[in-house]
C-alpha cells in the first residue's frame, strides 16, 4: 500500500509538468496577447511603449526562458503577480476559491443525499411508477442547460415573487448584519445557485446507487438473510445498503476535483465570486500568471482528488487491499 | 429501452427537418431589422414573437437549429476521429507507446474542460468554426479511452489471432475488424457528445463567447432576451426549451441506444 502512495506520487510529477507545459504553449503560442489587447486601442502607443511594457513583463525574452523561470518559481510555489494589478496569485486564488467551495460542497452534500435516498427507493420500488418518475425527473435535470434554469429561477424567485436574491454571494447591507442575519443571507443566496448544481447531477448518482442496490440485492448473501428469516428491514437497510454504498465512496472521490473548478457559465450568471470567474476574468484580460495559477492549482487538486478517491477505496475494502 | 429510442428519434428527426427545410417554412429572413415591430408579443403573424430589434424570433430559432445541431455534430464528428484513430492505436500496439500515450490523455483529462474551452476561446477568437474545431479538440479524450478498453478486449480474441495467422497486415486489423466491433460504444459516446456540446455552445454564446451575430443560435437568442427578461419572456422561454428538448432527446436516444448494446441488459 505505502509503496503504491509513493509511486503514484511520483507520477504526480511528469503530468504536473505536462500540464504546465501544455498551458504555457496555448497561452503564448496563440496570436494577440497582453500588450495587443491592452495597447492596440490606444493611439498614444508607439513601439518603443510596447518594447517597454514587455520587458516589464519579461515577455521580451524566448519562450523556453519565460517558461524555465515560471517553473522555478513554481518549485518555491510562487505563483507570481497578476499583470491586472500586481497582486500575488495565490492572494487572488485564496479570495476566490472559498466561494466556490461553498457552493460546490453545499451541492455535493445535497447531491448525494438525496441521489442515494432516490437511488435506494427507486431500486426497491423497482419498475414501478415511482421508479420511472424518478428515473424520467433526474433526466430531465441532467439535460436542462443549467444557465437557462438560472435565469429562469431568478425571475421567478428573485424577480417575480422577490424572495431570493438573484445574484452574488452576499447583500449589499451585509456588514451590518448580525452573525445569525449573516448566515441566513449567505444561505438564501446559496439556495438557487446549490439547488440548481444539485440538479444536474442528481440523475448519475441515484442511478449509480441504484444499480448498485439492484447489485447487491441479488447476491447470494442476501437470499440467505431472507432464507433464514431475518426481518426485511434490517437486510435491506443494514446489509444491503452498507454493501452498495461502497462504489459510491469512488464516485464521491471522483466529485472531489470538481469541487474547485467552479463553472464560468453559472458564475457569471449569478455573479457569484469564485474560481471560474477569476479564470473567467484572467483569460480576457491575458493575465499570464493569472491563468498559469489558476490551471495548475486546479490540475493538482484534481491529481490528488483521483489519488485520495483510490486509496480510500483501497481502505475500505480488503479485497482491494489485499491484493 | 425501444421506447426511448424512438422517443428521442422522433423528436431529433423533427428538429432536424425544422432546421433543413427553414427557409421554406418560414418567410421571414432571419437578419432583417425593424425597429417598429420590436419585442412584439407572440401572434399569428410572429409566432414566437420578435426580438429586440425586430426579428422574428421563430425564424431566428429555425436557422439557429440549423447553427446549433451542426456545430455539435461537426465537433463530435472531429473528436471522434481523433478519439478513435488514438484509442485504437494506442490499445493495439500497446507496450510503452500506449504507456506514454495513455499519460497524455491523463495531462490533458487534468486541465479543466471547460477552461480550456475558454482560453482558446478567448485567444483564436469566437467564430462558428472556431468553435467547431475547439470542442472538437477537447473532448476526444474520453472517446480514446473507450475505444482502447475495447480493442484491449477484443485485441485477444479468437477470431483476431486467427486473422494474424493468416496474414493480414495490421491496418486491415486494426480499421476492418476491430473498430467495427467497437462501433456500439462509439455510436452511444457520438450522441452523449453531441448533446454535451450543444449545452457547451448554448453557454458560450449566451455568454457571447460563441456564436457571433448576427448569425443566430439558441444561445445567442437567450443572451440578447435576458436583458429583457421582464418584458419579453417569449425570447427566453424558446430557446431555452429548445435546447433542454434536443440535449434531452439525444440523451435518451444515448440511453437507450447504450441499453441496447449491453449485453448483461438484454438478458433481463
Amino acid at each position: 500500500m505505502r509503496n503504491y502512495i509513493i509511486k503514484r506520487l511520483l507520477l504526480l510529477v511528469p503530468i504536473l509538468f505536462g500540464i504546465t507545459l501544455i498551458t504555457f504553449s496555448i497561452i503564448h503560442l496563440t496570436p494577440g496577447g497582453f500588450t495587443t489587447v491592452n495597447l492596440q486601442m490606444d493611439i498614444r502607443t508607439s513601439p518603443d511603449s510596447i518594447a517597454r511594457l514587455k520587458s516589464l513583463y519579461g515577455l521580451d525574452e524566448p519562450l523556453y526562458i519565460q517558461y524555465l523561470k515560471w517553473l522555478k518559481r513554481f518549485i518555491f510555489f510562487d505563483f507570481g503577480n497578476s499583470f491586472l494589478d500586481g497582486r500575488p496569485v495565490l492572494i487572488k486564488v485564496a479570495e476566490r476559491l472559498p466561494a466556490t467551495l461553498l457552493l460546490n460542497i453545499s451541492a455535493l452534500i445535497l447531491e448525494f443525499f438525496i441521489g442515494i435516498i432516490l437511488g435506494v427507493t427507486s431500486a426497491l420500488k423497482r419498475n414501478s411508477f415511482y421508479d420511472k418518475s424518478i428515473t424520467v425527473i433526474t433526466f430531465m435535470g441532467y439535460s436542462m442547460p443549467s444557465f437557462w434554469l438560472a435565469l429562469i429561477l431568478m425571475f421567478i424567485f428573485g424577480v417575480k415573487l422577490n424572495l431570493l436574491p438573484i445574484s452574488g454571494l452576499k447583500s449589499v447591507n451585509f456588514d451590518f448584519l448580525n452573525t445569525g442575519e449573516k448566515i441566513i443571507d449567505i444561505l438564501k443566496h446559496l439556495l438557487l445557485p446549490v439547488f440548481i448544481t444539485a440538479f444536474g447531477g442528481l440523475a448519475y448518482i441515484s442511478r449509480y446507487v441504484k444499480n448498485s442496490m439492484i447489485e447487491t440485492i441479488n447476491q447470494q448473501f442476501i437470499k440467505a438473510s431472507y432464507a433464514k428469516g431475518m426481518p426485511e428491514n434490517i437486510i435491506i437497510y443494514k446489509h444491503a445498503l452498507k454493501n452498495s454504498l461502497l462504489p459510491v465512496i469512488t464516485l464521491l472521490g471522483l466529485s472531489l476535483p470538481g469541487l474547485i473548478g467552479g463553472s464560468f457559465i453559472f458564475e457569471t450568471i449569478f455573479a457569484w465570486p469564485g474560481m471560474g470567474r477569476l479564470a473567467y476574468e484572467a483569460a480576457v484580460n491575458f493575465d499570464y500568471p493569472v491563468i498559469m495559477g489558476v490551471v495548475t492549482m486546479a490540475a493538482f487538486l484534481t491529481l490528488l482528488g483521483n489519488l485520495l478517491a483510490d486509496i480510500s477505496y483501497a481502505l475500505i475494502d480488503p479485497r482491494i487491499r489485499y491484493k | 429501452m425501444k421506447k426511448m429510442i424512438w422517443t428521442g428519434l422522433i423528436v431529433l428527426i423533427f428538429f432536424i427537418i425544422l432546421a433543413i427545410f427553414a427557409p421554406f417554412i418560414s418567410s421571414y429572413d432571419y437578419k432583417t431589422q425593424d425597429i417598429s415591430l420590436r419585442l412584439q408579443p407572440p401572434s399569428l403573424k410572429h409566432i414566437f414573437g420578435t426580438d429586440e430589434l425586430g426579428r422574428d424570433v421563430f425564424t431566428r430559432m429555425l436557422y439557429g437549429a440549423r447553427v446549433s445541431l451542426s456545430v455539435g455534430l461537426l465537433a463530435v464528428i472531429i473528436a471522434t476521429f481523433i478519439g478513435v484513430l488514438y484509442g485504437a492505436v494506442s490499445g493495439y500496439l500497446g507496450g510503452v507507446l500506449d504507456n506514454i500515450m495513455m499519460r497524455i490523455v491523463d495531462i490533458i483529462l487534468t486541465i479543466p474542460v471547460l477552461f480550456l474551452i475558454l482560453m482558446l476561446i478567448v485567444y483564436l477568437g469566437p467564430s462558428i468554426i472556431n468553435i467547431i474545431i475547439i470542442i472538437g479538440l477537447t473532448s476526444w479524450t474520453d472517446i480514446a479511452r473507450i475505444v482502447r478498453a475495447e480493442v484491449l478486449k477484443i485485441k485477444n480474441s479468437a477470431f483476431i489471432e486467427s486473422a494474424k495467422l493468416i496474414g493480414l497486415p495490421k491496418r486491415v486489423i486494426i480499421f476492418k475488424y476491430i473498430i467495427l466491433n467497437t462501433l456500439g460504444p462509439i455510436l452511444v459516446y457520438i450522441v452523449f457528445g453531441i448533446s454535451g456540446a450543444i449545452l457547451i455552445e448554448s453557454g458560450l454564446s449566451f455568454l457571447g463567447l460563441g456564436v457571433q451575430p448576427p448569425y443566430p443560435s439558441w444561445g445567442n437568442i437567450l443572451m440578447s432576451g435576458k436583458d429583457y427578461i421582464h418584458t419579453a419572456w417569449w425570447l427566453i422561454l424558446f430557446p431555452g426549451v429548445a435546447i433542454f428538448l434536443t440535449v434531452f432527446s439525444l440523451n435518451l436516444l444515448g440511453e437507450g441506444l447504450r441499453d441496447l448494446f449491453n449485453p448483461k441488459l438484454k438478458k433481463e
